[in-house]
């Protein structure tokens, strides 16, 4: 277990009387794309919330390189290398591509202080950005203002944002929503060449994306994770057949 | 609007600006001040509600303290020393916008402009219902500042033109000084923090701070504006930190266009303008102004500084019909 980047273990969240995440503990690796499922309410956004500081968890602690972060707010982990992506497109609408991706960029600078120096003549900054730009492979449309680009398009921004901030754990939320089988093959692809050097946790719906492209799937179901390990362990539980993937409903072979 | 039209109309300002002493009468050299003046007060509240995205709605309590600082400073007989009691000012402005942004910026929405007026108004019955300066009679700043360096005087604020002056350097050096903040990377946070504040702090800005930045420093420069203020006129009173001077600088902005500062010039001057044609025509003025306001915010969305842009686009729609 000394190559997870990041730990949760025994996870527990309560809204009140509602109990969204209940001991959940799930581990990322470096170079492992891992994949969290489960139906409608099953608390995927809610754990993802918990992994990036958005929600303080009831119960249980969050290891970042075997450090403790769980009292940390969600700037201060995106800091330590966390980057997360929201379930619905979270962009700077009226930026260039280049904008957006430069201000995450930005984040990553001592001196964001600075009030007298142009924003837009720090080169270090700038070729940070322009990289990650290439990387998910926007370089084409990096001047071009995200309020008129498509939904696909945005989500793709999004993952630069992400990787702008050099980010080693990243906590994707649905990024495949909404999107063409064409769009979704590209993401997927993508998300796979991030793989790397990386650890990646995919909430996802698109069960064909994820038997594709994780090498772990976690199951969760009422809060509470069910199932959890390679793509063929996941095929096989009976338990998760029964409980997420219904009775009739036959996993693609 | 071409780059180009947009620099020859603010050289067409600026000449205008630097030639109206010489040409118009003195009342209303004194009023182009008074504009000059207000324009900075609304440049400072533009950097909170157009690049920030902060409606303060108590931003003439740090115009109306470092006014008092000025008349506090000035003894009963003599001038107060300007490079000395300029920068007091502006610091205490700062300081106590520091302050009470340090709690307001802890609400957000309708609550942010709930408090940030309930802190004016405590300043405003600070100086209202005490007399540390003068209660609700206010109080008078009986001589200019002096500019007096060690025996040596460069210019001499009881002079029209040098006062007038001054207050032009200042309004040019407030805004030169703030688009360029606007285009450095704390403006570029700043500007993130109004269009997407959860994204910012997912992406690792502790956005807190650089809010309460931007709050202290508004608050300094208003108080530059309130300095000048009760320099010029000679006389500060409660009502400078009035709700009701806290509505007018936020129309200005309103009226002007956001997040540009030329916009908030613009609102500044028109403000002025109206009240004085207004006034003069029918003492219900503000019932007017008010009309003119809520024409302007129906029928000119992005405010004067929008009408340029939409004025050379008219002729083509016209034209298409």
């Amino acid at each position: 277990m000394s190559d997870a980047l990041l730990r949760a273990e025994g996870l527990t969240r309560r809204f009140g009387g509602l109990t969204a995440n209940q001991d959940v503990s799930l581990s990322l690796k470096r170079g492992e794309l891992h994949a969290l499922v489960g139906p409608n309410g099953a608390g995927k956004s809610t754990c993802i919330n918990l992994l990036s500081g958005d929600l303080a968890p009831s119960a249980g602690r969050i290891l970042f390189e075997g450090r403790d972060i769980t009292g940390l707010a969600s700037h201060q982990r995106s800091l330590a290398g966390i980057g997360r992506s929201y379930q619905r497109s979270n962009v700077f609408m009226p930026f260039s591509v280049f904008e957006n991706v430069r201000l995450a960029a930005q984040s990553r600078r001592p001196r964001a202080w600075r009030v007298w120096a142009k924003a837009l003549e720090d080169r270090a900054i700038n070729e940070r950005a322009e990289a990650a730009i290439a990387e998910v492979g926007l370089a084409a449309q990096r001047a071009r203002i995200v309020g008129e680009m498509s939904h696909g398009e945005r989500r793709q921004l999004e993952v630069a944002m992400v990787l702008a901030t050099d980010a080693r754990v990243l906590l994707f939320d649905e990024p495949l929503a909404g999107m063409g089988a064409e769009e979704s093959m590209k993401m997927v692809e993508l998300l796979r060449r991030l793989t790397t050097d990386r650890a990646i946790l995919l909430v996802e719906h698109d069960m064909d994306a994820v038997f594709a492209a994780a090498q772990t799937i976690t199951v969760m179901v009422n809060g509470q994770v069910l199932e959890s390990g390679a793509p063929q362990q996941i095929r096989a539980s009976a338990a998760v057949r029964e409980a997420y993937l219904g009775d009739d409903e036959v996993v693609h072979e | 609007m071409s780059a180009s039209f947009n620099t020859f109309l603010k050289l067409l300002v600026l000449a205008l600006v630097l030639a109206f002493p010489f040409v118009g009468s003195a009342f209303y050299t004194e009023l182009v001040a008074k504009g000059l003046i207000l324009a900075i007060f609304a440049m400072s509240l533009d950097l909170l509600v157009g690049v920030t995205g902060l409606v303060s709605f108590g931003h003439a309590a740090y115009f109306g303290v470092a006014a008092y600082v000025l008349a506090l400073l000035t003894p009963k007989y003599q001038a107060a020393n300007l490079w000395l009691s300029l920068p007091v000012a502006v610091l205490v402005a700062g300081l106590v916008a520091l302050l009470v942004g340090f709690f307001v910026l802890r609400t957000r929405g309708i609550y942010f402009i709930m408090v940030t007026l309930a802190f004016a108004q405590m300043a405003y019955y600070i100086f209202h219902d005490t007399d540390l300066g003068g209660g609700s009679d206010g109080i008078y700043v009986n001589f200019k500042p002096s500019a007096a360096i060690a025996g040596w005087t460069p210019f001499d604020l009881d002079q029209p033109k040098a006062l007038y002056f001054f207050i032009l350097v200042c309004a040019l050096a407030v805004y030169g000084g703030l688009r360029r903040l606007k285009e450095s990377s704390f403006g570029s946070i700043l500007q993130g923090i109004r269009d997407n504040e959860s994204r910012m702090l997912a992406m690792g800005y502790a956005t807190y701070r650089y809010k309460l930045a931007a709050f202290a420093v508004a608050g300094a420069l208003a108080g530059v504006a309130g300095y000048l203020y009760g320099a010029l006129y000679g006389f500060v009173t409660p009502e400078y930190l009035s709700w009701h001077q806290s509505g007018n600088v936020l129309l200005m902005v309103i009226l002007g266009g956001m997040g540009n500062f030329g916009g908030a010039v613009a609102g500044a001057f028109a403000f002025v303008a109206m009240q004085e044609f207004f006034a003069a025509w029918t003492k219900h003025w503000q019932l007017l102004m008010g009309a003119v306001i809520v024409g302007a915010v129906l029928f000119l969305p992005g405010g004067i500084s929008a009408l340029p842009a939409r004025l050379k686009r008219k002729p083509r729609e016209s034209a298409d019909e």
